[in-house]
Parts: C-alpha cells; structure tokens; sequence
C-alpha cells in the first residue's frame, strides 16, 4: 500500500508507477534483502541448532561455568600473580595480559624500525639504501611462522646452558634459559625515582606547549630535545644520586636455574623480535611510499628556506606524509596483534595458547573459541578505533 | 560423500572452525552411522599422533608404524578386509579430541588417557591398549636420582595434556616449584629439550622412551627418574552417540587381547580356525554369530589376526625386548601372566 500512495504522490519523478511490480527497482531491492537476510538467518539457526542438537547428543555441556573452577596448569611468564590453583577466568587473564605485551612492545618497536628501514631505502648513499632495500624484500617474503622458528631455535640452541651462562656485564646473564637483568629490589629509592620521572615527563609536556606558544608569538625557540632528556632521566638520576643508590634484586644461579631479577625468556623474545622484525619490513614501505607521495616541490622549498636535511624530513615531509601512512600502519598494528596468536608454535604463553589449553582441559571449545574471537575483536576495534582518531586529528584541515 | 569437500575445508580452517562447522559434518554422520560412511568411504579415518616412535609414526616413505596404527589397521581389516584401507590425520594433543568430535575422524587411536571428564564429556573409550604412567626424563649429567629434588627445574610439556595437570599436582603437592615450557609440536618441544631449553621432559613414560630411543643425540646421555607420577591408561575413543561402531573398535581390541590369549597369531591362525576348542572357533568365525551381533561377518576377528596379529605380536613388533624402546610388558602382560590385559569373552 505505501508504495502505491507513494507513487503517485507528486514530489516523485520519473516515469509512473503501477503498484507494487517486480520490475519496479525500489521493490526489487527490498526484496532481495529480505531475501538475503532471510537466507542468512537460516543458515545461523541452522548451524546453531544442528550444533546444539550435536552438544546435546555427544552430551557436552556449555556455558561459562568453568571459569570459576581450578585451572590445575601452570603458565610459564606471567604479569600477575598465577598458581595452579587458580581459575580458569585467571588463567585466561594471564594469557590476556600475555598478548597485550607482547603486542604493545611489538607496536613500538616495529614503528620505530620499520620508519628507519623506510627512510633508508630512500636514502642518497647506494649502500644503506640497497641493504634496507634486500632487508624488506627478503623478511616480508617469508613466513612469519618460519621466522619465528629461526629467532626461537637460535636462542635456544645457539646459546649456553644456564651454568654456561655468558656474563657480559657483571649481574647480566645470557643463556638458553633467557636473559637475566638485575631487578629492582624492595626499597624506598624506586618510588622515589619513579615519582621523579613521572614529574620530568609532565613538565617535558608543559614546557613544551609553552615553548610552542612562545614560537607563535616571538618565533624563538628553546632546544626542547635537550632540556626534555634531562628532565626524563636528569631527575631520576639525581634522586638516585639523592639516595646514594638503591637495593637491587641480582640474579643468581641456584639450583637448575637462576633466581631473581628480571628475565626476558627465549620465548618472548623469540616472538618479540619475529613479529618486530617481520612487521617492520611492511611499515617501512608503507612509510616509504608515504614519503614518496609528499610532492618533491616540498622538499625543494624546504631547503630553499635553509632548513637542514634533518628538519626538513621532521617538519615538512614527515608530517604530510603521516596522512597517507596512518591508515595502512593501522592494518599493520591489527597484524601483529593478530600474529602474536603464532606464539603457540613456540612456547610463549598468549591468550590462544591459554584457550586452547583450556579448551583442551574441559572440552568446551565453543565457549573457547567465542572467548578468543571475543579478545581479537576486541584488541583490534580499539587499536582501530584509536588510529582512526589520530588519522583524524592529523588529517589535512581544509578551512 | 558429500561432506568431503567440507571435510578438507575444515582441516585448513583448523579446529576452531571444525567445531562451529561441526554441525554440518556431524549432521550427516546422524543419518548413517559411522560403519556405513565409512564402507562408503572405504577408508577408515583415523587419528594418530603427529609422530611419536613406537605408537604412531611416519617412515621415510610416509608408512606409518605403531602400537596405536596397528590398532587402526585391526579395525580396518574387520570392517573393510583390509588393514592398508586406513588414512591416518596425524593430530597434536591439542587438536585431537576436537577432530573427533567434529568427526574429522571415526577414530582417534593416539595414546590418549583414559579420564572421567573425556569419558562423560561427549567421548566413549574402547579397551586400554597400553597401562602407562607418567615419567620424568632428565639429562644424566645433573646428577638428580629423584622427582623430589626438582625444585626451580624448568620442565617441557605438550599443552593440553593430562600430563601437564598432573605435573602441577605434582610438584604442588611435594611443596616444590617448576617453570613449564609448553610447545604444542612434539618435535618442536623435543628440540627445545635437548638444545638444554629445559631441565627436564615429561611425558608418559613409554613416550619417552621412545624419545630417548629415536630422538635424543646420544640416548645414554638421559635418564628417566624412577617416580611414575600418575595413572595413563592410553586407549582408542570414539564419539559418544553411535552404539554400534563403538561396539566395534571395543571388540575389535578384545580380539587382539583374546587371540594372544589362546595363542593364535598371524602365523598358525590358519591351521587354528580348525582346532576343537569352541572359543578359538568362536573368535575365529569357525562357529558363526559373533560378526553379524557386531553388525560385521563372521571373518571379522580372523582377519585382524591374519592380517594385524595378535596384541602379543603387536606390542613386540613396535615397543617389545626387540625394538629400541625395549619396552617390558609389565601391567600390559596378560592377566594370565600377572599383568592386566584381559579380554573380554566372545560368545
């Protein structure tokens, strides 16, 4: 009835409308979608039910009930405190924080070196230029899972057993059980000079408003990179010095293995370096190819005005660059995260490797499987989402 | 068969996909039981490890040999005649006990434990075929003699496994802490062992020495501790909901067990399908009925012995004196001879 009164009121142009007809366009569509939603409808609840009715029949329970019951397994790196007899929802927390960090400290360092190796292909000297070219070329053209097993076998097996350890330092260890650094012990000094840094960081960032305030109005200009590193790390220094020093935690080989202070496993390190070195290769050309589209015309007027090479890349050319990187960087960061899944291959402890496992203990992979499609989406709608508002606030602004 | 081509999809899609799929595959596996897909298939499908020597593992020739295969192949010869009638998925521990229930296999024969959880939650278990427990393996050269002086060790385990859990148990309940190095590849996680990643390697015990015996560079070099950590009945499982084909693989294993028992082997089955006793006539189809209550021919056990041998046979072809696991029958004796394998009566 609508489209009949529809059709023949005036405001509509075009040719006549005869009621409802399968030749009119507009009904044509709808009925498509309600076909195609109608179709897909049926296809979710028929594998739904069949799934269900297949639970039923091999007598599988579900729901989330298992969450609260023991674990009963180890993990071997964890962020938070984590026992056998902890539950399953701790457990899945553990691998959480697990991808989280493995992802954020990847993010970090695959931008910084992907942006270098990027540079350097396109520097004027042959040499950097061709070396950071066959570096792209030889790491994105083979699997990362490859990789993985390379960096992993020859941290195991290319390094010395734990009383072998190489000494490089004094209190640093490297051996196959990982690299071990003096940690910070139970003393006052810590919070004191991490209190310090937090106080260098906020003023870096004040000072550096104002500075940028003081440009606009009298076009002087302090060198903000010297005075913020002295802040960030002059000012915990000095407390440090304040104290004459604070207690650390110093690794020891007792037993089987070493004891105390910081370690970074070879698993860890294993995936960090692979996903880093294997991202990287990727942003560098994103980064590269976003250099290239800042018009040459840029970088000539940049020198004509005397800038050094140096603050011509920073001032002029980077910054037009960013709009064309950020949206493809933005995909590169979801494939790390999404990547770090591989840790599975090799030992490290992550979300899918903590599901999987529990998957395995209690037999409810449905809920395991919803749990990890459940962090991935959710990891990456906010990394996403996030670039997303940076893209935005750094996009060209027409006025 | 029509779910092939979905078959093949979801072993790319992994087992995560498998199982939301999973009502597909095993919508059709409710029509026709398992016997007939797979008498249609004419293949057996079935699970076995990814490569542990002794159980289940490819030769060079891609042949697979073992305790667990030979399983496998008795099942094919009594329900399709012929043991080679058998495509072999090799499966982690982590993959295994999805793919059967998503019915990417009809069954999984890879030394898998015998537990209350995996019995109610959805899987049958047929007979034990090998009584373990779970062991301990270290390098000589450490000078440990014992579980209880494992404190701060870093130990290698397959995720997923009981194993695993009982580790944790344990060393929790000996007061003691551990590191555990998990990686999901057999042959990735031995690596990591004898590249000195860690201290110590645990699995059941017959994996390791079959480990030790195939793997390790110099085998002299390890030492398994004498602690067995736990109970490991390692048996085939089926899906729960199909009565008849568990019936099967159940009795497909009895056969093995029985024929061992009134020593008939590959050798004289032959000459013993006309011998008086009315057992080995029962067993060997000589007095008919049992193969058609199984929904097979009367044939069906004559010819796992023919073609496969009986569990004796078996178990000193792949693990027994003679092979380099040089595996004792120990509990896998037959209840006759003091250990636990005992048959069931077919009548």
């Amino acid at each position: 009835m609508a489209q009949a009164t529809e059709a023949r009121s005036p405001v509509r142009t075009g040719p006549p409308k005869r009621g409802i007809s399968l030749n009119d366009p507009m009904v044509r569509s709808v009925l498509w979608q309600i076909l195609t939603a109608g179709l897909v409808g049926l296809i979710a609840w028929y594998l739904i039910s069949n799934t269900m009715e297949n639970l039923a029949r091999q007598s599988i329970s579900s729901g989330y009930d298992f969450l609260d019951r023991p674990a009963g397994f180890q993990i071997g790196e964890q962020l938070v405190a984590y026992g056998p007899a902890d539950s399953y929802a701790r457990a899945f927390l553990v691998g959480l924080l697990n991808t989280l960090k493995v992802a954020a400290i990847g993010i970090v360092l695959a931008t910084i070196l992907g942006t270098l190796v990027g540079i350097a292909r396109l520097s004027t000297n042959w040499l950097v230029a061709k070396l950071s070219a066959g570096f792209v070329e030889m790491i994105r053209n083979v699997p990362l899972l490859l990789q993985l097993f390379l960096w992993y076998g020859l941290l195991t097996e290319g390094l010395p057993g734990p009383r072998q350890a190489m000494e490089p330092v004094p209190g640093v260890f490297l051996s196959n059980r990982g690299l071990k650094i003096p940690g910070p012990a139970e003393d006052p000094a810590w919070f004191w000079i991490m209190a310090a840094f937090g106080v260098g960081v906020l003023a870096t960032i004040l000072l550096s408003r104002w500075n940028r305030a003081r440009q606009q109005r009298t076009g002087q200009v302090l060198p903000m990179g010297w005075i913020g590193t002295g802040l960030v790390v002059g000012l915990p220094l000095l407390v440090l010095i304040a104290f004459g020093g604070a207690a650390l935690d110093m690794p020891a080989l007792q037993g089987f293995n070493f004891t105390g202070g910081l370690t970074l496993t070879p698993e860890f390190a294993a995936l960090l370096f692979g996903l880093v070195v294997y991202t990287s290769a990727f942003i560098a050309e994103i980064v590269r190819s976003g250099i290239l589209a800042v018009s040459h015309g840029q970088t000539e007027a940049a020198r004509a005005l005397g800038l050094s090479e140096g603050k011509v890349l920073r001032l002029v050319v980077l910054p037009q660059a960013l709009r064309v990187i950020i949206p493809p960087t933005t995909s590169q960061y979801l494939n790390l995260t999404k990547n770090s899944s591989l840790a599975v291959a090799i030992g490290y402890p992550d979300f899918v490797s903590v599901a999987n496992t529990t998957i395995n203990q209690t037999g409810q992979a449905i809920e395991g499987v919803a749990s990890i499609m459940a962090v991935f989406l959710t990891i990456s709608l906010a990394l996403s989402f996030l670039m997303n508002w940076y893209n935005t606030r750094i996009a060209l602004k027409e006025r | 068969m029509t779910d092939r081509p979905i078959r093949r999809g979801l072993r790319m899609l992994g087992a995560a996909a498998a199982f939301t799929a999973a009502g597909l595959v095993a919508g059709t596996a409710h029509a026709g039981p398992t016997l007939d897909a797979i008498k249609q298939r004419g293949a057996l499908q079935c699970g076995v490890n990814t490569g542990l020597p002794g159980f289940g593992n490819p030769d060079s020739q891609g042949k697979w040999t073992g305790l667990d295969v030979d399983v496998c192949r008795a099942i094919a010869a009594a329900v399709l005649g012929d043991p080679n009638k058998v495509r072999y998925t090799p499966l982690s521990a982590q993959q295994r006990l999805t793919a059967l229930q998503s019915g990417e296999i009809d069954v999984l024969s890879r030394n898998t434990t015998w537990t209350l959880t995996r019995d109610a939650q959805g899987m049958d278990f047929a007979p034990v075929v090998y009584y373990d427990g779970q062991g301990l393996m270290i390098r000589k050269d450490l000078g440990v003699t014992s579980a209880k002086q494992l404190d701060g060790a870093t130990v290698c385990v397959q995720p997923g496994t009981t194993t695993e859990l009982n580790l944790a148990d344990y060393f929790r309940a000996n007061g003691m802490q551990f590191k555990p190095v998990v990686i999901e590849a057999l042959d990735e996680l031995n690596a990591a062992f004898f590249a000195g990643r860690c201290d110590v390697l645990t699995t059941d015990i017959s994996g390791l020495a079959g480990i030790r015996a195939s793997v390790a560079p110099n085998p002299d070099d390890y030492v398994i501790l004498p602690e067995v950590l736990s109970k490991e009945p390692l048996a085939p499982v089926v899906r729960h909901g199909d009565d008849q084909w568990f019936d099967i693989v159940k009795w497909t294993v009895y056969a093995m067990i029985e024929a061992e028992e009134y020593g008939v082997t590959s050798q004289n089955v032959d000459e013993k399908a006309k011998s008086d006793n009315p057992s080995v006539q029962r067993l060997l189809g000589a007095q008919p009925g049992m193969g058609t209550a199984l929904g097979l021919d009367d044939q069906w056990a004559y010819r796992i012995v023919k073609q496969v041998g009986n569990y004796g046979e078996v178990f000193e072809r792949n693990i027994g004196a003679d092979t380099p696991l040089k595996l004792e029958r120990g509990l896998n004796a037959l209840w006759t001879n003091g250990g636990l394998m005992y048959g069931m009566p077919i009548r």
